[in-house]
């Protein structure tokens, strides 16, 4: 119990920090913000139900007034702009790529984070995001899905970078894969 | 700045926080469903009748705070400018800023523990199932004392990249960020268990919490 509340809420705490450390660079020379790399992250490090819980903290903390989000944003002021469905989406992504992790025991950790990352933190994502878009922007779920395309390279980037962070952690220390375990 | 609540003594401070709250759920609805520009521009005006009603002082920081809103409504209406829906844009636009002014003006006049009041009593059920009632107080607390900790760590990584690499700090550093994480969380767990575990900590034990909040609060 503990330990799982511990993990979760410090894993919350580095998606914050991803979101306000000063930008690095993820491709060369494109500066994109890593606050939805953690959101990956949590699914394919800690798991389905431990990665949402964690996504969830962190957004309950944003909702609250904390200025946790990517550029310390914060506030229920977000959950009523065009990005909320992403939001919305952010622990169910996580629980996504971790229920990947756990039902695909395939030996290469790269690859199945990264499609994992792909199907959660993408896939998944989008349509929730995309959904959002539509409501507050009042398009069609087609013309959101065509102004969302622009940021799909960086997320594949994204997908790419979980799998191998997602691997070293998996050499580096075994014990704290939860979503193997 | 720890929370974005800005104090004061207003009618809107005073009035109970879960009423604000279902007033908010319900206008947002209501907002969104408005289809004409002038109804749109009347929402707008009534939000910002609500920021002047606090006081001069108070609507200028919500300017301030709603800044970057600017921005997306430039996109919004460049974007609605090249299909030749400009009526459609301004409807849009004018929804968004009077629902997210709405939802920030009711961040900036509920304090953060009356805010986790309403969580604490939304939490009730799970309570009732077993949990331990400091779980999620606990749990605030914690990621409110990492992230500056994981924000300074990452820094210094990637300071440490820059004294011994010409290149730009990349995602590499996010292995040994995560790494230093994970090893954190095992550590803050053992702590936590050899002094009782979550079930055990009572009073005492609450009012030290207390204490060191309000240490980080001085701090940031």
């Amino acid at each position: 119990m503990e330990r799982n509340l511990v993990f979760i809420a410090l894993f919350a705490a580095l998606i914050a920090a991803l979101g306000l450390i000063p930008k690095i660079d993820l491709a060369s020379g494109v500066p994109i913000t890593a606050q939805s790399l953690g959101i990956m992250l949590a699914g394919t490090v800690l798991g389905a139900k431990r990665g949402a819980l964690a996504v969830l903290l962190f957004l309950a903390l944003v909702a609250l007034g904390l200025p946790l989000l990517a550029g310390g944003r914060g506030g229920l002021g977000l959950f009523a702009s065009p990005t909320a469905g992403f939001l919305v989406g952010f622990p169910v992504a996580a629980f996504v790529a971790g229920l990947i992790m756990k039902q695909w025991q395939h030996s290469n950790i790269a690859l199945v984070a990264t499609v994992a990352a792909v199907i959660g933190g993408i896939i998944v994502l989008y349509i929730f995001g995309i959904i959002g878009l539509s409501i507050t922007l009042d398009k069609s779920l087609m013309e959101s899905t065509l102004l969302m395309t622009p940021f799909l390279i960086g997320d594949a980037i994204k997908a790419v970078i979980t799998g191998l962070v997602t691997q070293a952690i998996a050499k580096a220390r075994p014990e704290f894969l939860f979503s193997r375990a | 700045m720890l929370s974005l609540s800005v104090s004061g003594q207003s009618w809107l401070h005073k009035s109970p926080t879960p009423l604000k709250l279902i007033v908010l759920c319900v206008a947002t609805f209501m907002l969104f469903s408005l289809q004409n520009w002038l109804d749109a521009l009347l929402a707008l005006v009534v939000v910002c009748g609500l920021y002047l009603s606090i006081g001069w002082s108070f609507a200028k920081i919500g300017i301030e705070r709603l800044k970057p809103l600017i921005w997306m409504i430039l996109v919004i209406m460049l974007y609605h400018l090249l299909t030749s829906r400009i009526e459609e844009g301004v409807v849009i636009s004018l929804r968004l800023c009077a629902a997210i002014g709405l939802a920030t003006l009711i961040t900036m006049t509920t304090r953060l523990d009356a805010m986790m009041k309403v969580v604490d009593w939304l939490a009730e059920p799970v309570y009732k199932l077993g949990l331990p009632r400091r779980t999620l107080g606990l749990a605030s607390a914690l990621v409110i004392r990492f992230t500056p900790v994981f924000i300074e760590r990452g820094t210094k990584l990637s300071d440490a990249w820059k004294m011994r690499s010409t290149k730009r700090p990349n995602h590499r550093l996010l292995v040994p960020l995560s790494l230093a994480v994970l090893d954190d969380a095992d550590r803050v767990a053992e702590a936590l268990k050899a002094r009782g575990g979550l079930s055990s900590i009572k009073a005492g034990a609450e009012s030290s919490k207390s204490a060191q909040t309000k240490d980080q609060r001085t701090k940031l």
